[in-house]
């Protein structure tokens, strides 16, 4: 996982509540056994007109917005199905960060995962950040994870929290499985007694 | 020892606690893992990359129902080779790794959310994952079930844990005697209504209350299965008398002598009196109807005697623009009696609404009638022993007969992954749980409904008030 440290980044404003995981990555790709190359699928249904062309209108085209490694959305951004798919998809795209409201959460399991970092802000300072990155040509934000701030260059500043052991992991790019067998002895303990519990045996 | 009331997930989070770091998530053991062939062929890859093997064979189960046709033909000559390669790769990882598929052809073949339950394999106090949003299901037998992403899958299939932050507590009460027509999917609908899509967000969600407890197994089950449309992270009841009667006998529960020592154990996980919730919802049954979904988001719900929402009351500019673009994708008119928009398809199926009982309630209803002759209906049932046990009672030919197609279990049109999809512009009363733009099909418009209700509109060919509805009792079993 790519360690994240410090972000300055361009922003892609994505005016929508409630962007569900279906959306971000449509099912028809979810059949692939890769864990690469879904960028070029996200959003797949949105990026399109009605009659099938490619939308210049819609955030990811618009040429204004080419190279952004910041997205903003609204509350509930990634409510839905599980697919760890949808942070593959955002993450091969180029987005290293999310702004929203609020996320859902296995969503929000599946991102830090990937090494993408999700930042919750007040709707009104999410609304503010909407309205800038639609209007101000190039707009810019830092995101500073070890500050826990998300900055402009025109006086913008909004603190955010996080996990403590998230961040940690998140700036050190850390794998979960090999964190979680720091306890295999732990582990080891607790299982053989764990199995004697009969009752919550599978088979 | 005197100790705090405590609640019932309290009670199954404390018992799977491997270790609780200072200052990190708690790693919590893992009793069972269902695998699809979907979400799990990255983890399986990252198994082998890191050379680790499956912790526990013996406490992962794998299936097919998400890809796979829903036509005997379709089955045997997988047709789409990206999808036959993702179940040939599930073939190879389960034989590599020594884990148990139940494959395509396997009598114990099913949607994973239908067979746990109905191969006695989930049980009360168990946690259980699966890389599918839906485990929450489980939840309805007193099992922590939760929906997780691919690396999380690996991450079970290595340690058989999960690190996991705590969540809150949500107590959802449901009193009183529910109204005949009003259905458990209806409870949930409601309730996803009421609190929104996030209302639950961060929370583990309790079902308790009277109309809880007198519902079945498959009741609970279907509201269970829909807590993440709440956002919950999860959705339990407490086990009962109904729950080991369901269990009881089947073909992984317990037996003899396990068997009462299970049902001491897992009567002591109810919540105790005055256990705290962080947050409470009572909600009276008495005041429910049937509901059917008009928009793009399932907390998009009204009561089916209801009107489409006009966008011009929306509270908020956000929220009017959002009503907007529902209803222009929806392909419906502010003001339109719900009762008067007609449909092209229907949808009985999914592992919210495809069990026995699910098909036995909307066969009631379809008895001696006929599809509507602009409406394509089918019924999938969720597992191969549903379909037996549905054809054992003749389910099948009723549906048959009223002009349904009777099909091969799996997920089918509820995420039509699978040759099973909506066309630009269809509509379709679904008893699915996710009625997201393109869901169903790319452009495909879907109405979530009970079964009884997408029996009722496969008939009348619009959506109708079940409560009105005359069940023909002559030809109904």
């Amino acid at each position: 996982m790519q360690p994240f440290k410090t972000l300055t980044a361009l922003v892609a404003p994505l005016d929508r509540a409630n962007v569900d995981t279906d959306q971000i990555i449509p099912k028809q790709f979810l059949k692939r056994i890769e864990r690469t190359g879904y960028g070029e699928f996200l959003f797949f249904d949105w990026r399109q007109t009605p009659t099938g062309e490619q939308d210049p209108t819609f955030v990811v085209n618009d040429p204004r917005f080419k190279g952004a490694q910041v997205l903003i959305a609204g509350k509930n951004f990634g409510c839905g199905s599980s697919r760890e798919h949808a942070a593959w998809a955002l993450s091969d795209f180029g987005f290293r960060c999310v702004i929203a409201p609020t996320f859902a959460d296995i969503f929000f399991s599946n991102a830090g995962k990937n090494g993408i970092v999700l930042v919750r802000l007040a709707e009104d300072q999410v609304n503010t950040l909407l309205q800038k990155a639609q209007t101000i040509p190039g707009y810019q934000l830092t995101i500073s994870l070890q500050d826990q701030t998300v900055t402009d260059d025109a006086g913008f500043k909004a603190s955010f929290e996080i996990d403590p052991f998230r961040k940690f992991c998140l700036i050190e790019g850390l794998d979960d499985i090999g964190l979680t067998l720091r306890h295999a002895a732990a582990l080891d303990t607790y299982e053989t007694k764990h199995d004697e519990a009969t009752w919550l045996k599978a088979k | 020892m005197s100790s705090e009331p405590k609640t019932l997930f309290e009670k199954v989070w404390e018992q799977h606690i491997v270790v609780d770091p200072k200052g990190e998530p708690t790693v919590l053991y893992i009793d069972l893992q269902l695998v699809h062939e979907v979400t799990s062929p990255q983890a399986f890859e990252g198994l082998r990359l890191a050379g680790r093997k499956v912790r526990r064979p013996d406490r992962t189960i794998a299936t097919v129902d998400h890809n796979v046709p829903t036509t005997i033909e379709g089955r045997l000559n997988i047709l789409d080779q990206i999808a036959a390669k993702q179940i040939a790769t599930l073939r190879k990882n389960c034989a590599d790794f020594g884990v148990e598929l139940y494959d395509v052809d396997s009598r114990e073949q099913g949607i994973v959310h239908v067979i746990g339950p109905e191969l006695g394999i989930t049980k009360p106090g168990m946690t259980i994952v699966c890389g599918d949003s839906h485990t929450s299901t489980h939840g309805a037998f007193g099992a922590l079930a939760f929906g997780i992403g691919t690396s999380e899958v690996e991450h079970v299939l290595a340690t058989q844990t999960l690190p996991q932050s705590k969540p809150q507590t949500f107590r959802i009460s449901v009193e009183g005697q529910l109204p005949k027509g009003v259905t458990a999917k209806d409870i949930i609908l409601a309730i996803i209504g009421k609190i929104g899509t996030d209302g639950a967000t961060g929370c583990v969600v309790e079902y308790a209350g009277s109309a809880i407890r007198a519902l079945s197994m498959e009741g609970r089950m279907t509201i269970c299965n829909m807590s993440i449309e709440a956002g919950a992270r999860a959705g339990m009841i407490a086990p009962d008398a109904t729950t080991f009667a369901y269990l009881e006998g089947r073909r992984f529960a317990p037996k003899g002598e396990a068997w009462k020592r299970a049902v001491a154990e897992w009567s002591k996980l109810p919540s105790d009196p005055g256990a705290k919730f962080d947050r409470e919802l009572i909600i009276d049954a008495t005041t429910l109807v049937p509901y059917v979904s008009w928009g793009t988001s399932p907390g998009m719900v009204a009561p089916v005697t209801d009107r489409v929402p006009d966008p011009a009351d929306a509270p908020t500019e956000q929220e009017r623009k959002g009503l907007e673009r529902a209803l222009e994708y929806m392909g419906l008119k502010a003001g339109t009696p719900l009762k008067e928009v007609e449909i092209d398809r229907v949808f009985i199926g999914s592992c919210t609404n495809s069990r026995i009982e699910d098909l036995r309630a909307a066969a009631r209803i379809a008895a001696g009638h006929k599809v509507s002759s602009h409406v394509s209906a089918m019924v999938v049932p969720g597992s191969q022993a549903v379909k037996a046990q549905a054809e054992k009672e003749g389910l099948d030919r009723i549906f048959k007969e009223a002009g349904f197609d009777w099909r091969e279990p799996g997920c089918s049109m509820c995420l039509g992954m699978n040759p099973d999809i909506l066309s630009p512009g269809e509509r379709c009363a679904s008893t699915s749980n996710r009625n997201f733009e393109g869901r169903q099909g790319k452009g495909g418009r879907t109405h979530l409904v009970s079964p009884e209700m997408a029996a009722a509109a496969a008939i009348a060919g619009h959506f109708v008030d079940i409560r009105t509805w005359n069940v023909n009792e002559e030809v109904a079993v």
